[in-house]
């Protein structure tokens, strides 16, 4: 079984900075990501890359999980990335513009390359694609749930838009359907997925709303670009004590009933199968609990 | 001889006498009293009607009979926006008054024009709170020949009423006042506030004169500083920058960093034991300290917790909290912004109060002996819980030890917020280059990287542990941070001592020697 991980944010960190990439795990972001891409100006992507890999090696980003997004191969940028960032193995790589399954396992073929060269296993370090162009949303589906390396997928939705040629308006829906497709192709494929960046930095409840709108729709989290954004999105994200409550009770009644040769039982008048005792147990997880 | 902490301390110093080395923060307290004799206040008499009005500050100089050797004291309630400090040494100077020792509760960078007083001997001594900019650096290099004395702002006022400060004239800058000198900060055009500096000034000083750009009919309200202590009162077009002295309201940091330590903070105050109904808090006006109370008021509104008071350098948000019923008061010696004056002026729980009630050692309380929690920055920590709140990593003086000291004493958990490095160079240190706040009265250090519970305070430690908080040992917080940043070359000084560091009870808790100034090879 996968390991289970917290991914309820995921911190951008501009790959041309020495400062915020030295101090990116001091946050509590949940992961980290050593942008190689869009925040890099064009004529920083060599030094970026160059400081992204000597930083990897010496920095500790504590309990956080690191990934780089690196260049689409289609750029001149991209293959050299991956020359320099496959090797280091960080926990995830994250593809941009993902647009077909073709794409995937030609980023794969090259992946496996470089880890065959080094003598790196195939199977440590996974890919995030990141659906950022209505191509890549008309075929998320097949990007999600072919390939076991893939085990995160993410809505980019300021290139989405861009894509879409519309505007961004905060209520977000030029992209919604966007967002739901996505969600629905992560969770037919049993994988994470990632809300894109909520922009206005100072706009606390902006972002606690649409926080709060992607958790109810089923993001397993947000990207953010900020280290201010990140205790609002785990608020939204961490379970509250009442919901911890319940869902403690949910698990222990159900592994009593259980050890009973019961599978369906009540709690306070209400029936508890298995579909309720799964989002139990997943609350649980989130909350870093475990039922003695 | 060597004082507990082990720091080298002269038995005497040319110019300011014997040396007491510093024993333990209340060892000089237990007694109960002071050892050392309080000189009398001066009584003066005036006659009735008899005009205290002068046209213009030189006249109110001329008329309080400045001499060679004398001392003149200033508040620093204007900030970095004061002009009347460099103008009356100017004035004293261009009389050809000289060997002047300057006792201001504080020095900031709007004194630098005073350097060249300095330089020519017409400014020898030097006590005062803080110290910053080139007077800091010139001071550091030893442009003075008798050190300069680094005392706490309670510290001051034992310094005034023993008489190692002897006031000969003090002016006293209000932004309001009458003809009689009845004064305040709370209103007028240039308002600041409190004025509790300068109380102990206008009692003990020879000479006083009142320094306003706002006269009012008699009688000026409130009385902040009373008549039958001023000698003088001049209207002046303006007392300072009024951009620098106070404005608006205090933001809360937008730095992330800051931020971060500052939630850190608040957590433990939460879990320490001590965030209980009634509990009284102080914070810092800057970056993560005053970040601080952010949290600290989300925590009380979601708990329904009320504290009792708020004390010392006052925001607009302490205000804010006060007016939300979450503290039954505040006690304002200093403020910091516009919107303070408004409620110190208005709400009567909003108390103004002076130096002496606020931080003296030795009186029958001083209300720092009363905080519950205290949160408060650092240039340096020592693996000793020392603080450094004075010298800056290149040797300059830089800083102020204001009421770190004094409050720092007097909390239940005084709480040191400060990133782990700056630049490129660490904060946590095997040793502070100088101590003014004692490692035993610092409970817990707060940083980005992790926070350090002194192991004097064990329980304290094990509340935190309790409350999953990431408690690292503070010598392995300090090889953690080294590893990022390197240790840097130890600082090169000479022999000479050109600062003394009071402790608030009077004795000497660290020397600042002279720095070798660096050769620049080109």
């Amino acid at each position: 079984m996968k390991k289970f991980k917290n991914r309820r944010t995921m911190l951008y960190i501009p790959g041309n900075n020495p400062a915020m990439i030295q101090q990116g795990g001091i946050y509590g972001a949940d992961s980290i990501l050593l942008d190689l891409e869009d925040a890099v100006a064009l004529n920083q992507k060599d030094a970026a890359r160059t400081l992204v890999r000597n930083m990897y090696k010496v920095t500790d980003f504590y309990d956080a999980e690191v990934c780089v997004r690196v260049n689409h191969l289609s750029t001149p940028f991209g293959l050299a990335d991956l020359e320099e960032i496959v090797p280091l193995q960080p926990s995830a790589i994250r593809y941009p513009k993902t647009e077909s399954p073709e794409e995937v396992i030609e980023l794969l073929n090259i992946i496996e390359r470089i880890e065959e060269r080094h003598g790196l296993p195939h199977n440590k370090m996974t890919l995030h694609a990141m659906i950022e162009t209505a191509m890549g949303v008309q075929n998320v589906f097949s990007i999600a749930s072919k390939f076991s390396r893939i085990d995160a997928i993410t809505i980019g939705g300021q290139d989405l838009t861009a894509d879409m040629n519309i505007i961004p308006t905060p209520d977000g829906i030029g992209i919604d359907f966007a967002r739901k497709r996505i969600i629905m192709a992560a969770k037919a494929s049993h994988i994470d997925v990632i809300d894109t960046v909520f922009p206005d930095v100072n706009d606390e409840e902006g972002l606690r709303r649409e926080t709060e709108y992607a958790k109810r729709i089923g993001f397993t989290g947000k990207a953010v670009i900020n280290p201010r954004q990140i205790d609002i999105v785990h608020e939204v994200y961490t379970p509250t004590e009442e919901e911890i409550r319940k869902a403690y009770r949910i698990v222990r009644e159900f592994r009593i009933n259980s050890a009973a040769g019961i599978g369906v039982f009540a709690i306070d008048g209400k029936m508890i199968d298995a579909p309720i005792v799964a989002r139990a147990e997943y609350l649980l997880r989130l909350a870093n609990i475990t039922v003695d | 001889m060597l004082n507990s902490l082990g720091r080298e301390i002269p038995e005497y110093i040319e110019g300011i006498g014997k040396l007491e080395p510093y024993q333990g923060a209340l060892t000089k307290l237990s007694k109960g009293w002071m050892d050392e004799p309080t000189i009398p206040a001066p009584n003066k008499a005036y006659l009735p009607h008899q005009s205290k009005l002068c046209k213009t500050l030189e006249e109110a100089i001329i008329r309080s009979k400045p001499h060679n050797g004398m001392t003149v004291s200033f508040h620093h309630h204007l900030r970095n926006g004061d002009i009347l400090l460099v103008q009356t040494l100017t004035i004293l100077h261009n009389m050809g008054i000289r060997d002047i020792t300057l006792a201001s509760s504080s020095l900031n960078e709007c004194h630098d024009p005073i350097l060249p007083y300095l330089k020519d001997q017409t400014v020898t001594k030097i006590f005062s709170s803080g110290i910053r900019s080139e007077l800091g650096h010139a001071i550091a290099l030893g442009v003075l020949d008798t050190p300069v004395v680094i005392h706490s702002h309670g510290g001051r006022v034992r310094c005034i009423h023993t008489g190692k400060i002897q006031i000969d004239l003090a002016v006293i800058p209000a932004s309001a006042a009458d003809c009689e000198g009845n004064a305040t900060g709370s209103h007028g055009k240039s308002a600041f506030g409190s004025i509790g500096y300068a109380v102990i000034d206008a009692r003990y000083a020879k000479q006083v004169i009142v320094v306003t750009d706002n006269l009012v009919d008699f009688p000026c309200i409130p009385l902040s500083i009373s008549q039958n202590f001023i000698d003088h009162v001049v209207l002046v077009d303006s007392i300072g920058d009024a951009s620098k002295i106070a404005t608006g309201t205090t933001r809360i940091t937008n730095s992330p960093m800051d931020l971060r330590i500052a939630k850190l903070a608040a957590d433990v105050i939460e879990h320490s034991g001590f965030f209980v109904p009634g509990f009284a808090f102080q914070v810092g006006a800057g970056g993560a300290s005053l970040a601080v109370a952010k949290f600290i008021r989300e925590k009380m509104k979601r708990k329904a917790l009320k504290g009792s008071f708020m004390l010392g350098g006052i925001t607009s948000y302490c205000v804010d909290m006060l007016n939300e019923g979450l503290f039954e008061t505040i006690f304002d010696v200093q403020s910091f912004d516009a919107v303070v004056s408004n409620s110190l002026l208005n709400n009567r729980h909003h108390i103004e109060i002076p130096a002496a009630l606020y931080a003296n050692p030795f009186n029958c309380g001083c209300i720092t002996n009363k905080i519950d929690v205290v949160v408060l920055g650092a240039l340096e920590i020592d693996v000793d819980f020392n603080v450094n709140v004075i010298t800056g990593s290149e040797g300059k003086i830089r800083g102020a030890s204001g009421g770190h000291s004094d409050t720092a004493s007097g909390a239940k958990l005084t709480v040191v917020v400060c990133p782990s490095f700056r630049g490129r160079i660490p904060i946590i240190k095997k040793r502070v280059h100088t101590i003014v706040t004692p490692g035993e009265t610092v409970h817990v250090l707060v940083t980005e990287r992790g926070i350090c519970v002194n192991p004097a305070f064990p329980e304290l430690e094990d509340n935190l542990r309790k409350a999953g908080l990431n408690i690292k040992e503070i010598h392995d917080l300090e090889i953690e941070v080294d590893k990022i940043t390197g240790i840097p070359a130890p600082l090169e000084y000479t022999d000479k001592i050109v600062g003394l560091v009071e402790y608030r009870d009077g004795t000497i808790i660290d020397v600042i020697h002279q720095l070798k100034e660096k050769e620049i090879k080109i």
